[in-house]
């Protein structure tokens, strides 16, 4: 496909070059921020190169005002639980739906597309509640517990399976396989698209959600990344942007990575999932 | 009798067995959904009938009292009315600029992926840490924003911190937010759709390339446009993690809005009932939604 330069194109391109500058303005001025000390950002805003490198400095203020490892710690082990169990509880449950006949899988999925409409926000007062009568607030409990059931994974597993063919199924029934070694050797190998595109949805969602950790955590040893944000804006009183910049370059870094590395499949799982948001 | 009452017992048994181990694989599925949805949503309704308030031992029932309290409500109504503006600021302009990428994009043979990478990445980009660079750019005397318009000789305004321009710095955010993922979407609607037809519509006189978005793309286009205004209307009325880290609802509740409204009667004030009853009106919105893209669909035609 080679294309002459037309001014179509070549308004095109600009359009896109200029579009793309500004999505990517508070990358730049995050970066650049993140090295300047105070007097360099409340004289020169505009410039993008610091004056003084002050690299070290705010960095050093990010990593010891709250402990951001901790915080990545937090983020790695919350999404992993969650994405773990919702894996290992919506897989064999669509397979059934999909798969083997019994009277509930109508009900079941009334209640998977009724499920689908109440998102975290609609039920997190009787949950904290509960919780709280349970006194496990500030624990990694009830950071993943809710989490712990993903109808949108039931859905989609639902619907990736139901057009896997039932010879392949019928195949390892013969071969005396049980059901749950089914489920475990056949079919989940089998739908590994679908569970990527999975994973990749979840992690995002939880890795970025605020609303129920700062319900549920006060205490900053349990903190997932965007809570321990909030706590290290809270002790950073003032216009300390320097600081701010950089424990913010911190904490989005390993997320922007994993999706630069495998940026392909990022896309493909959203879109796959995109349904949901 | 026996022998041909056998082979009938023989295939209920398999039936049964079947349903058993089914129901076995799907139970920890329904124990957990009961848990954590079902049971919470019917609470939520409930309590929203209640003057439960977290550290009082008692609760009493007191029927509609919650909604009609809501209706005479101040900061609610404000609530309402700032998440309505912001889901009308920020839906239309993100899908039109989703939509509008999405075909540069796919028009121009060079540098596809990098654009679709730049323009992604706020999507997988930590939202309450950009919020807080978003926060540096509007700040209105040290920020790069105003600086720009400084050179123009505008005077930029006090973006998030003047009731009159807050919504509109939220929304800003918002969309740079929401493109990158409308735009996947679009263009996964947009390689779906078959090659011919747009020589067939050219054989037919669309000439320019309006004339083929017009006639092609556009209505080839239609359930990935209902599909993304859905998610797009629900996820603004969703809007949180910005409000929260950025304008707490201030100055003067300009910022108010749903989700965080909830957040501060029932978690910062405790008022578990009161804001129960918000919850419901929350869910009701998001049914109400629901039920009109299933409304739109069975209307719209298909062209596949």
């Amino acid at each position: 496909m080679t294309q002459s330069w037309t001014f179509g194109r070549v308004f095109r391109l600009t359009l896109l070059i200029l579009g793309a500058l500004m999505f990517l303005a508070p990358y730049i001025f995050m970066i650049s921020t993140a090295g300047k000390d105070q007097s360099d950002i409340f004289s020169a805003s505009l410039s993008l190169i610091p004056q003084h490198f002050a690299y070290m400095a705010n960095f050093t203020k990010a990593l010891t005002r709250v402990s951001m490892p901790n915080l990545l710690l937090n983020g790695v082990i919350v999404c992993g639980l969650i994405l773990v169990l919702q894996v290992v509880v919506a897989v064999p449950c669509a397979y059934a739906m999909a798969k083997l006949k019994f009277a509930a899988a109508r009900i079941l999925m009334a209640v998977v597309m009724l499920g689908l409409l109440v998102p975290i926000h609609a039920t997190a007062l009787p949950l904290y509640v509960a919780f709280d009568k349970l006194a496990l607030l500030n624990s990694y409990a009830v950071l993943v517990a809710p989490f712990s059931i993903s109808v949108f994974g039931i859905f989609l597993f639902l619907q990736f399976f139901r057009a896997m063919p039932d010879d392949l199924i019928h195949a390892a029934r013969l071969d005396g396989m049980s059901e749950a070694g089914i489920v475990a050797r056949v079919i989940v190998p089998n739908a590994w698209p679908a569970v990527t595109a999975f994973a990749i949805f979840s992690v995002v969602a939880h890795w970025n959600d605020l609303f129920w950790p700062l319900i549920v955590v006060t205490n900053q040893s349990y903190a997932t990344p965007p809570l321990g944000l909030l706590f290290f804006r809270a002790a950073e009183a003032g216009d300390d942007y320097g600081a701010l910049m950089a424990a913010t370059l911190i904490i989005t870094l390993p997320l922007v990575i994993a999706f630069l590395l495998a940026q392909k499949r990022f896309v493909e799982g959203i879109t796959m999932t995109g349904l949901k948001g | 009798m026996s022998d041909v009452a056998l082979p009938v017992s023989a295939i209920e048994t398999a039936a049964w067995r079947e349903a058993r181990i089914a129901w076995l694989l799907a139970s920890p599925a329904i124990v957990l959904m009961l848990l954590f949805i079902v049971l919470p949503t019917i609470a939520v309704i409930v309590l929203g009938f209640t003057d439960f308030e977290l550290g009082y031992g008692s609760f009493r029932f007191v029927g509609l009292e919650n909604y009609a309290d809501l209706i005479s409500d101040r900061t609610f109504r404000r609530s309402l009315w700032n998440t309505t503006v912001y889901t009308a600021i920020v839906t239309p302009i993100s899908i039109a600029l989703g939509l509008g990428i999405a075909l540069l994009i796919e028009s121009e043979p060079r540098g596809r992926d990098f654009f679709r990478t730049v323009y992604f990445l706020p999507v997988a980009s930590l939202l309450v840490a950009m919020a807080t660079v978003w926060q540096y750019l509007f700040h209105p005397s040290i920020g790069p924003l105003n600086s720009f318009l400084a050179l123009f000789g505008i005077p930029g305004p006090n973006w998030l911190g003047a009731s009159s321009t807050v919504l509109y710095g939220l929304s800003i955010i918002g969309i740079w937010q929401s493109v990158g993922f409308n735009m996947v979407l679009f263009m996964a609607g947009l390689t779906a759709i078959p090659r011919e037809l747009y020589s067939a519509a050219e054989i037919d006189g669309a000439q320019s390339a309006i004339d083929r978005f017009r006639l092609v793309t556009w209505p080839m286009l239609g359930p990935t446009t209902l599909f993304v205004t859905t998610i797009s209307v629900i996820n603004s009325v969703k809007v949180f993690e910005t409000v929260k880290t950025l304008t707490e609802g201030g100055p003067n509740k300009a910022s108010e809005m749903l989700l965080f409204t909830i957040y501060q009667e029932g978690f910062v004030y405790l008022k578990v009932g009161y804001a129960s009853a918000m919850t419901v009106v929350f869910l009701a919105i998001l049914v109400v939604l629901m039920v009109l893209q299933y409304r739109f669909l069975d209307r719209q035609v298909h062209y596949s």
